[in-house]
């Protein structure tokens, strides 16, 4: 049995044979192809995404794509059990709970003065021990500047627009969550440390407690330490790391405290559009404050090979219908996957080989 | 034609076809999560963990299976050069089912992502470390590409077997009368 057969085919029939072989394979290249996004360039990519954030001269490597300067914490997340009423998440039982965490200043250079620095931010991890983790990265202005990642984009490529000096006020004019981000950009002090400002999640997400009750949320960390702005004139004196140098001063003399509050959102608030604040009058539980104990530079710190991808949550918490968490998310790995596999251009200052 | 060929058991086609389907639907989902910031990112990482994990079980079965049952013996007919390439083929596909999952599992340990899979809350298998991510994820990467590449070598070879060599090497998987 068994002998070769294709001698038995009309030579017409094998050609026919052939070429449908060969369609199928072209078609099931062009479906992958598709699905890569090889075939459809204006679809916005993560790696688009990263990609715009660079500055012009391009990204700095083994860095962050955004928020690239940025300084190491440890501490611990003391949970007052207040959250367990909104999410059976283990990070909302009393008790405490470590983390490792990063305060950062919004931009693609990790040598920018922390003076130019007026987005500032933090990150955190908090593992419990059920083996589950809650990360997250905040950032200190009360809204965000755009309501859609794709806005993002077209921001930032606006911004990059040598062509155009006018792109930016074009993209403002048919994004009015602009005018009000300036606003707040324009007007709110800088202040003299990280422990002095308050950081929000801006997005929302949904929490779920024991009784699978369904609620979404915004929260914030509002700092114990009071608010003391620094003059607008001073501001320009300061040294280029005056943050770093002051927050590893404080941290030094006292561990730094922050309240977690979570913000429930009422039926029909804006929880899509991280442009758009809540009233001020939505219930606000505190669950717990973060203490930072101890701060490292970040080259040989426990953040620098971390990814605080925001959709890394415990049970009890998920995404809500906020478009920018996935966006993120996807955006972070490309960054993660970037900066990781160039840390010749980051390296460790504790050499291993020293004696 | 009614060729009594022997085939792979039912437990093997089973596994062959079950497997297939993952693992396309794995390669499609894993370059679709990279093209898009849209909320099916979420969707799609959260598949391709589980099903890799699926697949990695599988593929450990399916290799058990395999030494205990052997495959049908190629068609005699086959000229030399063609049963090596079958048999290597088979080779790289154990191993990249085996691999791929093992490179993912491997790459989100070295990143120091918790790995939860369906629930479950797998340990690491390698320490966090920069370097060891970056190895590891090109080459979760790069033997997608390739995996993707052998299955398409793959499908025009069963094909050619079934359309035009006609020699009961495609029935023996899929499990059907050869047809004209």
């Amino acid at each position: 049995m068994a002998n070769p057969q294709n001698s038995s085919l009309p030579t017409a029939s094998v050609v026919a044979r052939v070429a449908a072989i060969a369609l199928l394979v072209i078609a099931a290249v062009a479906a992958f192809a598709y699905t890569a996004g090889w075939l459809t360039p204006a679809r916005l990519t993560p790696a688009k995404i990263v990609d715009s954030l660079a500055p012009p001269g391009g990204p700095v490597k083994g860095y962050r794509r955004n928020h690239a300067k940025g300084i190491c914490f440890a501490g611990s997340f003391e949970a007052n059990g207040a959250g367990v009423s909104l999410s059976r998440a283990a990070v909302f039982q009393t008790g405490s709970y470590p983390v490792t965490g990063r305060f950062n200043l919004a931009g693609p250079a990790p040598t920018m003065a922390d003076a130019t620095g007026r987005v500032r931010g933090l990150s955190l991890r908090i593992q419990t021990p059920d083996g589950q983790e809650w990360r997250t990265a905040m950032i200190n202005p009360p809204i965000f500047p755009v309501a859609q990642p794709q806005d993002l984009y077209a921001l930032q490529r606006a911004t990059a627009d040598k062509n155009d000096p006018e792109a930016v006020k074009k993209f403002a004019a048919s994004h009015p969550s602009l005018a009000a981000f300036g606003a707040w950009a324009g007007s709110a002090p800088f202040t003299e440390s990280y422990a002095e400002d308050q950081f929000n999640s801006l997005d929302s997400f949904v929490v779920t407690n024991a009784q699978g009750e369904d609620r979404t949320i915004r929260w914030s960390f509002v700092p114990h330490a009071p608010a003391v702005a620094i003059p607008p004139a001073e501001l320009k004196t300061r040294d280029p790391n005056f943050l770093f140098k002051e927050i590893s001063d404080r941290v030094a003399q006292a561990p730094q405290k922050w309240t977690l509050v979570l913000t429930v959102a009422n039926p029909g608030d804006p929880t899509a559009d991280p442009t758009k604040a809540w009233p001020a009058d939505r219930r606000k539980v505190e669950v717990g404050t973060l203490v930072v104990n101890r701060i490292e530079p970040e080259a040989d710190g426990p953040c620098r090979d971390l990814n605080f991808d925001p959709t890394v949550l415990p049970t009890g918490m998920r995404t809500s219908d906020d478009p920018f968490p996935a966006a993120r998310s996807a955006a972070y790995a490309v960054s993660y996957n970037r900066r990781t596999a160039e840390t010749e251009s980051y390296p460790h200052t504790h050499s291993k080989e020293q004696p | 034609m009614n060729r009594a060929s022997p085939a792979f058991s039912p437990l093997q086609r089973a596994l062959h076809w079950v497997m297939a389907l993952g693992i396309l639907a794995m390669l499609f989902i894993g370059v679709g999560m990279m093209s898009t910031i849209d909320r099916v990112y979420l969707a799609l990482v959260n598949i391709h963990k589980p099903l890799g994990i699926a697949i990695l079980v599988l593929a450990v079965l399916r290799l058990l299976v395999r030494w205990r049952n052997g495959a049908p013996p190629l068609p005699t007919g086959m000229p030399a050069p063609m049963r090596l390439a079958a048999k290597l083929s088979h080779l790289a596909f154990y191993g990249l089912m085996i691999a791929m999952p093992l490179l993912g599992w491997a790459m989100l340990s070295a990143a120091d992502y918790p790995v939860v899979v369906a629930g479950m809350h797998l340990p690491p298998i390698v320490p966090h470390s920069a370097e060891l991510h970056a190895t590891l994820w090109a080459a979760h990467r790069f033997l997608a590409f390739c995996f993707f590449a052998l299955i398409l070598v793959h499908l025009a070879a069963a094909l050619y077997h079934a359309w035009i060599r006609r020699d009961g090497v495609f029935e023996a998987m899929a499990g059907a009368r050869a047809r004209r």
